[in-house]
């Protein structure tokens, strides 16, 4: 048991897979001998070279289509795209090819390719490396969307992901590639695509978050246990398939519910799982659903006082718990 | 117009039902055929679908209680059930307060009664007063916490507190007509009546369930425990269990089959069972050859009497169907006149209906011989107890692949323990042992 950032242990999972299976390889933008931007393939290069991890142009298109045609062929492409806010060059890629292949072909042909994306703001990166794009994929049916908070899920996923016969996005909190420490065992082990994980257990008010929001969400409960408040939090992690069974079970528990995620708010992730939670929660709800996201502007300001206002943090998170306590 | 519906007649000599679960409330849209009702007897839990299209105006009987055949459960109606769910209200002072109460309630009320879906849900399931509920929410609002807690203080339940006849004691017209200085007057304005203000459903407000005020009593310890009622189901089976083992004294003796030949016919039969609509099962083996075993072994197709044994012409074999809430054992009639795939379909209808709660409570009975059939949850062997007044009970163990010694040689067989338990009033040991030898050989010499 070692503690690893985030970073670091999407790099062991992406080495682990290399090693022990040869049709593996990462495809991207600086990927090769640079280690990629984030450094998430740093030693990579020079351990499986370069037929194994393979730079490309800046062209999102080809390399995901370069992964969907070689997932055909048997392969197991990882394919890094630099920042979320490149992907949508690749979107006709992923949305019309590699999500309906399995259905289109009625089960004959599967796209075992896994889609790294850094996403998420807070870093000063402004509008073009700052977004939150989980929602337009979220809405397709053949894609699988994970995003992991902690380093022992991110390594966990990663690898369920590479194991996967279908199409499977892993959007990253690059806010957390270093903030975010924690323990991962030396051995073997994946974390199952599909339930969400109870990060922090409590009877008062249900909170449903995911990514970088899951550890503001976390450090806001903590803060609010000390003046008597309870908060659960529901670490999503899967987004698609939707967990609905843990949903439903927390607010069993505490019939009230917030959800937090830095994409904007109409249209978003939270959108889904209020609507889970009116149609299928709707007996247990002693308060409204309430949802604190980034705002609705077309992208996440770049100077930094616009970009507090815009982002989710722990006291803004903290005080939409309090309210729905007090109601 | 409106329709009664009574607690039916579930069966011959059934008298009486318990209402399980309603699958309607009050003020529900209702279509003819539709379930309305989970209705059980000891012997069956049964949906009852109502015999009009309309609302459903009220509800006469609650979960739980049990009545006699031809009480009245509730009655549905073709308009809203404004009449019935409003108590009278006092003749107002003044012009205005009519208004306010005719004015339809907006969601957000200044006065704190505004009552979430939990809140309004667990007061019609408790049939409480949300007035008289301390409000400790914003605006003085109920929480569930403040239901629950004022549930956790409360007891006995305001429904049986009351010595006068309950209303569903008194069979008949439905007109339950109570005075109307029984029910709790409304607070005075502004908080009035919120069952009434909000048009809830909620029960307070309904002749049906009186409301009736308690005392707040002191909160009880709270126990390690808690105290499950019984259903009638289980009531049913843990009196049958104890009757009939202190009636009959049970033996018991196992013996192994070698599955092969029955496994071997179901893989050729079961795609052409499968396109006539029949899941060829193990379970039809067994009913089959236990109907076998019982014509060549008259004396184990009988009914234990104290004046002499019993001899059934006919074979009729009980298999048993574990549900959620316990055991049920419909019956496959005259199974030895019934080729595989008679015996599959039977055994597929009536456990699927067994599951669904379709049966009839004539089809559980008449059983002549019993099969369980343990192996599905991995049982080796059992001795299961008899049904009274039947004298065998077989019980058929998991099917593993096994180590056998065939003519001198090792073979992987599939295999199962068969056990017969048997009533030594009613057989000795070579008669079980007899049965059991032309139940092995039929399973074992299967034709393919």
């Amino acid at each position: 048991m070692a503690e690893v950032t985030l970073i670091e242990a999407i790099r062991q999972a992406m080495d682990e897979e290399l090693a022990s299976d040869p049709r593996v390889f990462v495809v991207g933008e600086d990927v090769g001998p640079r280690g990629g931007v984030f450094r998430a393939t740093q030693g990579l290069y020079e351990k499986y070279g370069a037929d194994r991890i393979i730079d490309t142009p800046l062209a999102e298109l080809s390399l995901v289509a370069v992964g969907i045609g070689s997932a055909l062929a048997d392969l197991r492409p990882v394919c890094e795209i630099q920042f979320a806010d490149f992907i949508f060059p690749a979107f006709n890629q992923i949305v019309s090819e590699a999500a309906r292949m399995y259905y289109r072909t009625n089960g004959s042909w599967c796209v075992p390719m896994v889609i790294r994306a850094p996403y998420g703001g807070g870093i000063g990166g402004g509008l073009y490396h700052s977004q939150s794009v989980e929602a337009y994929f979220a809405h397709v049916p053949g894609l699988k969307i994970v995003v992991p908070s902690t380093p022992y899920d991110a390594k966990g996923l990663l690898k369920s992901a590479i194991h996967d016969p279908n199409p499977v996005i892993m959007f990253e909190p690059k806010k957390g590639y270093r903030a975010i420490k924690g323990d991962v065992p030396d051995g073997e082990y994946t974390v199952p695509i599909g339930p969400a994980r109870i990060a922090r257990e409590g009877r008062d008010v249900s909170v449903f978050a995911y990514g970088m929001m899951a550890h503001y969400t976390v450090e806001a409960a903590s803060r609010l246990a000390t003046e008597g408040i309870d908060a659960e939090v529901i670490d999503l992690r899967t987004l698609l398939p939707v967990d609905k069974a843990a949903i439903l079970e927390s607010i069993k528990k505490t019939g009230k519910a917030l959800i937090v995620h830095e994409d904007t708010r109409t249209m978003g992730y939270g959108a889904e799982v209020a609507a889970v939670l009116a149609d299928e929660g709707f007996e247990y709800l002693d308060a409204p659903v309430r949802r604190l996201t980034g705002l609705d502007v077309p992208g996440v300001p770049f100077s930094h006082p616009m970009q507090d206002y815009f982002m989710p943090n722990p006291d803004k998170i903290a005080a939409a718990i309090r309210e729905l306590a007090e109601y | 117009m409106s329709t009664e519906i009574m607690m039916p007649q579930l069966g011959e000599s059934v008298v009486e039902g318990t209402v399980e679960k309603w699958l309607k409330a009050v003020g529900d849209p209702i279509e003819r055929f539709e379930p309305l009702v989970e209705i059980s007897t000891d012997k069956v839990v049964t949906e009852i679908p109502s015999p009009a299209a309309g609302v459903l105006l009220a509800i006469h009987v609650a979960e739980g209680q049990t009545v006699a055949k031809g009480t009245l459960l509730a009655v549905i109606g073709e308009s809203e059930p404004t009449p019935l769910t409003e108590p009278p209200v006092p003749q107002p002072a003044t012009q205005d307060v009519p208004q306010q109460t005719a004015t339809p309630p907006t969601s957000h009320q200044s006065n704190g009664w505004h009552v979430t879906p939990v809140v309004a849900r667990m007061a019609a399931e408790h049939q409480l007063d949300l007035t008289q509920i301390h409000g400790s929410g914003r605006g003085g609002r109920v929480t569930k916490k403040d239901v629950e807690a004022w549930l956790a203080g409360r007891h006995p339940p305001s429904v049986s507190t009351s010595d006068e006849p309950q209303p569903w004691d008194t069979p008949g017209s439905g007109s339950l007509f109570r005075p109307s200085e029984e029910y709790a007057q409304p607070k005075p304005a502004p908080a009035g009546n919120m069952g009434a203000e909000h048009g809830l459903p909620l029960p307070s407000a309904s002749p049906a369930a009186p409301l009736r005020l308690h005392p707040v009593e002191p909160v009880p310890q709270a126990a390690d425990g808690e105290l499950v009622p019984l259903s009638p189901m289980r009531r049913a089976i843990a009196e049958r269990m104890v009757v009939s083992e202190h009636t009959a004294p049970h033996v018991t003796t196992v013996f192994e089959v070698d599955m092969t030949r029955v496994l071997a016919h179901r893989d050729a039969h079961q795609a052409g069972f499968a396109q006539q609509g029949v899941n060829l099962t193990l379970t039809a083996y067994f009913v089959a050859a236990a109907a076998e075993a019982l014509r060549a072994t008259p004396a184990l197709n009988t009914e234990w009497r104290d004046d002499g044994m019993y001899h059934h012409r006919r074979i009729h074999v009980g298999i048993a169907v574990a549900l959620e809430e316990g055991l049920i054992v419909p019956v496959i009639r005259d199974a030895n006149e019934r080729n595989l795939l008679g015996v599959a379909r039977a055994v597929n209808d009536v456990a699927a209906r067994a599951r669904s709660k379709q049966l009839q409570p004539d089809e559980v009975r008449g059983g002549t011989f019993t099969i369980t059939n343990h192996g599905v949850s991995g049982s080796l062997f059992a001795t299961p107890i008899i049904q009274q007044p039947q004298v065998g009970i077989l019980g058929v163990g998991v099917m593993e692949q096994r180590v056998k010694v065939i003519e001198g040689m090792i073979a992987i067989r599939p295999c199962a323990y068969v056990s017969l338990t048997f009533d030594h009033r009613a057989a000795d040991g070579a008669t079980a042992d007899s049965f059991m030898l032309v139940f092995k050989r039929a399973i074992e010499s299967w034709e393919a």
